[in-house]
């Protein structure tokens, strides 16, 4: 099938590998992931300086913009890598509201907001509604125009980071056209912003009430550009939850590994039972496939038709890999399995968030199979 | 090894391959020709797939990067590579001397005297001499260390009793690798073996066919009686068998490769099935507009993508870091695995039409998708079986304990 990606590595991607596994393993150990549940902002703010340090945002963004010129391939071994630590940070949802500006932005949008981004800013993105669809172009909020500017209404949900970003990119309907708001957080009216409680107990979501928010004509991307910006958003944010995801999958198998090494039961080592040890080793096979597919949507990123089918086929391997991984973790692990101190169920909790932001595999592969058969 | 080759001559290499195959692969002989080595069951199979490695091999694609010395190419393993793909383009026939090529000449290249590389590559290869293997017996499948074929050492000559069983190729082989017990007071179950390349075409030792699942032929018991055979067949030593059984398998479970070239087992065409797929109807409609069944084919052309990628990614060390024994290891499980649950499934697509077997003027593409089906078994049980499998991965790329 000629629109099927293949698979290769970019010096930069390895180089990127090489510091991020470092990086991530040193500054995120899972005492501390444990500790920030409790934390309000969620994250190590001297972390978030040091990955703006770092330039791991200003990786896809053009030179121009004082960004690295690289591009979403080479985001994928750090979001792997900040996956298999349960490092969290608005690194994912800052380098989507990037993505979103360079599809659709004007030459003044992109020069007053990719640089700062280049330089530590964080950003997010608000897309989903009380609807529930996954279907990005499925928008009720809305905006009208009143003299320059326009006004919004209505109710975005899962804006993660919100409390944290600068600028907050919105979905909204204007004259019956999908069009993209940016929204200085700063200018919010008191209380737009309302903490949820999310199944991922590592990341901060906010619902954001547009009612009474108004923002410039300027402020708003190409209208001509609406379903650009809909495909790189949705296809950025598939590779970076697939690089999470896979990274994530990982970590749970090498944690699961360790008890299964460990615990004894009717004096034997458990990890000598079949019964525990075959299931380790299909969900060890999936997790390779997930790792596999997630180099090949890396690798064809960029490229027309084939870029898609790679990145949904790693969504869709890594949401699978990723839930199954953790749900065997939890049942390996026993009672102390059923607890919130294993390490198994921030994993499992993780992956389901990752499905409810991007779709989940029955998801992709429903879009997929419209790629591959019709 | 020889050097690796520029672009321009890989290049010129690549479309002289891909021209010879185009020109001379024969597709339909006009009958049906196997699947894999394990299922050459007629004359006119045999005759066929014989004559036609010797051309390839003629031709220079196959054992294009062994070394000259012994009757291989010696070029460098980008241009094997490079005849293989074109063979796949072409769908080229598979090759018969599998167990010869596959794993036997790999491990007399490896570990062999000088004297054995001379005798036995250039037959190989050209499949003048074909090989089997004597590893399983009726008793002991799985576990091989328990092998009971008795070697026993009189003057210059081993004398052996017992029998082999599931001997795929062994009425049609002139040589075998044996696995067999040379002493039996040794102090465990692996140290009394001992590993020979022995001759198939000499007094007391016979086969009978086994008939398959398929209805076919493919596969003998072997039975030793008093068979004797020159000390000099013995290889690595006395004593060292289970290692050589275990160096040899490492290339039939593909955790390493030595590439003589071509394939040995035809591999599943993603787009057949899809075709399959859309031709087939469900409730008056295009089976592929059943979201069940969309949802199902979908996953497999995943799992499909992703091991094939895995071969490529497998000679990528940047991203074989964590656990690099993973994918060689897991490599013949999830594929054979993959194949049997895919043909399976395609059964379903067939509605009525797969009560038809090979054979039947209805039969849905003459019976290929139930032949390939039953033959699936073929790989998940032969070489090890998928549970064999998972416990090998287990232990060796997981470093999980060992199943006692
Ligand atoms: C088409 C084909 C061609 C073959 N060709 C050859 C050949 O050329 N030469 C040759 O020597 N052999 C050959 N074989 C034999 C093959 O290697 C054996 O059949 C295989 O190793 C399994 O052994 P067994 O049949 O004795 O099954 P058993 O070992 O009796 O297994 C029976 C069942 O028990 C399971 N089982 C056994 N032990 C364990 C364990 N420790 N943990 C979990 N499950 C276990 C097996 O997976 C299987 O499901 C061939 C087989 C086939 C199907």
């Amino acid at each position: 099938m000629d629109n099927l990606g293949n698979i290769g590595t970019t010096e930069e991607q390895i180089e990127l590998m090489d510091v991020a596994t470092n990086f991530c393993r040193d500054k995120s150990p899972v005492e501390k992931v444990r500790a920030l549940i409790d934390d309000d902002l969620g994250y190590d703010p001297e972390i978030w300086r040091e990955v703006g340090e770092l330039g791991w945002l200003a990786i896809a963004i053009p030179e121009a913009h004082g960004g690295v010129g690289l591009s979403m391939a080479e985001v994928v071994p750090i979001a792997e890598q900040m996956g298999r630590n349960l490092m969290s940070t608005p690194f994912g949802m800052t380098t989507l509201a990037a993505q979103a500006l360079l599809a659709g932005g004007t030459e003044a949008q992109q020069a007053a907001w990719l640089p700062k981004i280049s330089e530590g800013m964080a950003a997010t993105l608000a897309l989903r509604e009380d609807h529930g669809d996954w279907d990005l172009a499925h928008v009720d909020c809305a905006g009208t125009h009143s003299g320059d500017s326009i006004a919004l209404a209505g109710k975005k949900q899962l804006v993660l980071w919100a409390d944290s970003a600068e600028l907050i990119i919105a979905s909204v309907m204007i004259d019956d056209r999908l069009r993209f708001a940016l929204i200085e957080r700063s200018a919010l009216p008191e209380g737009a912003l309302r903490r949820e409680e999310i199944i991922d107990e590592t990341a901060r979501s906010y619902e954001l009430n547009l009612d009474g928010v108004s923002v410039p004509d300027s402020a708003l991307l190409d209208a001509d550009r609406g379903r650009e910006i809909i495909e790189k958003v949705e296809l950025a944010a598939g590779l970076i939850h697939a690089a999470e995801m896979t990274g994530g999958a990982q970590a749970v198998i090498d944690y699961t590994l360790e008890y299964l090494k460990t615990r004894k039961q009717f004096d034997k080592i458990i990890g000598s039972y079949q019964a525990l040890k075959h299931p380790t080793v299909n969900n060890y096979v999936e997790y390779e496939k997930a790792r596999t597919h997630l180099y090949s949507a890396a690798f064809s990123w960029g490229e027309q038709g084939r870029g898609e089918v790679a990145v949904r086929m790693a969504a869709a391997q890594a949401h699978d890999s990723y839930s199954q991984a953790a749900d065997r973790s939890i049942q390996f692990h026993g009672g102390f399995g059923f607890t919130h101190d294993c390490d198994a169920q921030l994993h499992r909790r993780k992956a389901i968030m990752s499905g409810a932001l991007i779709g989940d595999a029955p998801y992709q592969r429903s879009k997929l199979a419209g790629l591959l058969f019709d | 090894m020889a050097d690796k080759p520029d672009a321009a001559e890989l290049k010129e290499y690549s479309e002289a391959a891909d021209a010879w195959f185009k020109e001379n692969t024969v597709r339909d002989p006009g009958f049906m020709l196997p699947l894999t080595f394990m299922e050459v069951s007629t004359d006119e199979q045999f005759d066929f797939l014989r004559e036609w490695q010797r051309k390839v091999y003629e031709a220079g694609y196959l054992g294009a990067s062994w070394p000259k010395e012994y009757g291989g190419g010696g070029l460098h393993t980008d241009f094997q590579r490079a005849a293989t793909r074109a063979m796949k383009k072409y769908d080229a026939p598979i090759m018969l001397n599998a167990i010869g090529n596959g794993w036997a000449g790999p491990l007399i290249l490896d570990l062999g005297s000088e004297e054995q590389k001379q005798t036995y590559i250039k037959g190989m290869l050209n499949a003048e001499d074909i090989w089997c293997q004597g590893f399983s017996e009726p008793e002991h499948g799985s576990d091989l260390g328990n092998a009971q074929l008795k070697a026993v050492k009189e003057g210059d000559e081993y004398v052996l009793n017992g029998s082999k069983i599931w001997t795929s190729l062994g009425d049609r082989a002139k040589y075998m690798i044996l696995l067999a017990r040379t002493d039996f007071e040794a102090e465990n179950k692996y140290k009394g073996l001992s590993f020979f390349l022995n001759p198939m075409k000499i007094d007391g030792i016979s086969t009978s066919r086994i008939k398959k699942l398929t209805g076919e032929y493919g596969f003998v018991q072997t039975f030793f009686t008093d068979a004797r055979i020159s000390a000099d067949c013995l290889f690595g030593g006395e004593g060292n068998g289970w290692s050589m059984a275990m160096k040899t398998l490492e290339y039939e479970r593909g955790a390493k490769v030595k590439p003589v070239g071509g394939y040995f087992v035809k591999e599943l065409d993603v787009m057949q099935i899809v075709e399959l797929a859309k031709n087939s109807m469900r409730n008056g409609k295009p089976l592929l507009d059943d979201p069940v069944m969309r949802d199902k084919m979908t996953q497999y052309m995943i799992d499909i993508q992703a091991l094939n990628l895995n071969n490529t990614r497998r000679r990528m060390p940047q991203l074989m870091q964590d656990k690099p024994m993973g994918l060689p290891l897991m490599n013949k499980l999830a594929r054979t695995e993959l194949i049997r649950e895919l043909t399976e499934f395609s059964l379903g697509f067939q509605g009525t039409k797969a009560g038809y077997y090979v054979g039947d003027e209805n039969a849905v593409d003459d019976g290929y998708w139930h032949r390939s089906y039953l033959n699936s078994f073929s790989a998940t049980i032969g070489g090890g079986t998928s549970e064999i499998q998972r416990n090998i991965v287990a232990e060796h790329a997981l470093g999980l304990p060992k199943t006692r």
